[in-house]
């Protein structure tokens, strides 16, 4: 585990993550041990590319690159739905918090690079199409929020992620 | 890449990250089995060596995903899974 992140550091994130996340719905995983090693490979990463990303993936430092593993990840609310727990299992759902089920373990969902590029321009493709709505409706990528409005908002109402993790929905 | 001394289970190479809360749980396994086995941090590296360690664990694991134990190159794990693990080095 890396060793530059101080103990305050990881706390203050760790309490900032475990507020935010209980007032969205969220939970984080109740191993305290564990959670504090993820947290502060967040912080690791935050340190080394500016952002948090995923610390159970291998980030390229392109944060347009890495914007779908930025945590919480793209993949985390499928993988609570099905796994009970996301990739690397900071966020489990209430029933595997409560220690009513146990997490599955959790196979990447995240596709592989050549795909991921065809994704993206599909994505591109849906934001030029003519539409006959008054406003455009964005989808937040990480929840599903959806708001119709001319700019997604800066800031997900609901998961807290930032603007550029919306999609054009329709 | 580190190497760990144990007892020889044949060539046992762990693909890990440096922040990852699996990796680490694997490298515990494998250390707790007595089994010798090599790892590196696939994080940590730079560059031409981080390019060819890249195209390595693709070749085994084509997601690029972590932890990915590989055994005498032949055998692949990929992910935490502690059963398939124990069992592969015969512990």
């Amino acid at each position: 585990m890396p060793d530059a992140v101080s103990d305050g550091e990881v706390n203050r994130l760790m309490r900032d993550l475990e507020a935010e996340a209980e007032a969205g719905g969220y939970h984080l995983n109740p191993d305290r041990e564990f959670t504090c090693d993820l947290v502060r490979g967040l912080l690791a990463n935050r340190e080394r590319y500016g952002y948090i990303s995923c610390p159970c993936r291998l980030a390229s430092g392109n944060r347009d690159d890495d914007l779908d593993i930025i945590c919480p990840c793209d993949y985390r609310d499928p993988d609570l739905a099905d796994f009970g727990a996301c990739y690397c299992a900071l966020y489990v759902t209430a029933d595997v918090e409560s220690g009513k089920r146990a997490a599955a373990p959790v196979p990447e969902r995240r596709p592989p690079p050549a795909e991921r590029t065809r994704q993206k321009e599909e994505r591109a493709l849906v934001g030029r199409a003519p539409g006959t709505l008054n406003y455009p409706v964005w989808r937040c990528r990480v929840c599903g929020y959806l708001c119709a409005r001319n700019e997604p908002p800066e800031t997900c109402p609901i998961c807290r992620v930032s603007r550029d993790r919306f999609e054009r929905f329709m | 890449m580190q190497h760990v001394p144990g007892e020889d289970r044949g060539r046992v190479m762990l693909y890990a990250l440096s922040t990852c809360g699996w990796c680490a749980r694997t490298k515990e396994l494998l250390t707790d089995l007595g089994v010798g086995f090599s790892y590196v941090y696939v994080d940590l590296l730079a560059g031409e060596e981080r390019d060819r360690v890249v195209r390595e664990v693709e070749r085994w694991n084509p997601r690029l995903s972590f932890p990915t134990v590989v055994i005498d190159d032949a055998t692949v794990i990929v992910g935490f899974r502690e059963e398939e693990i124990r069992e592969a080095v015969g512990a």
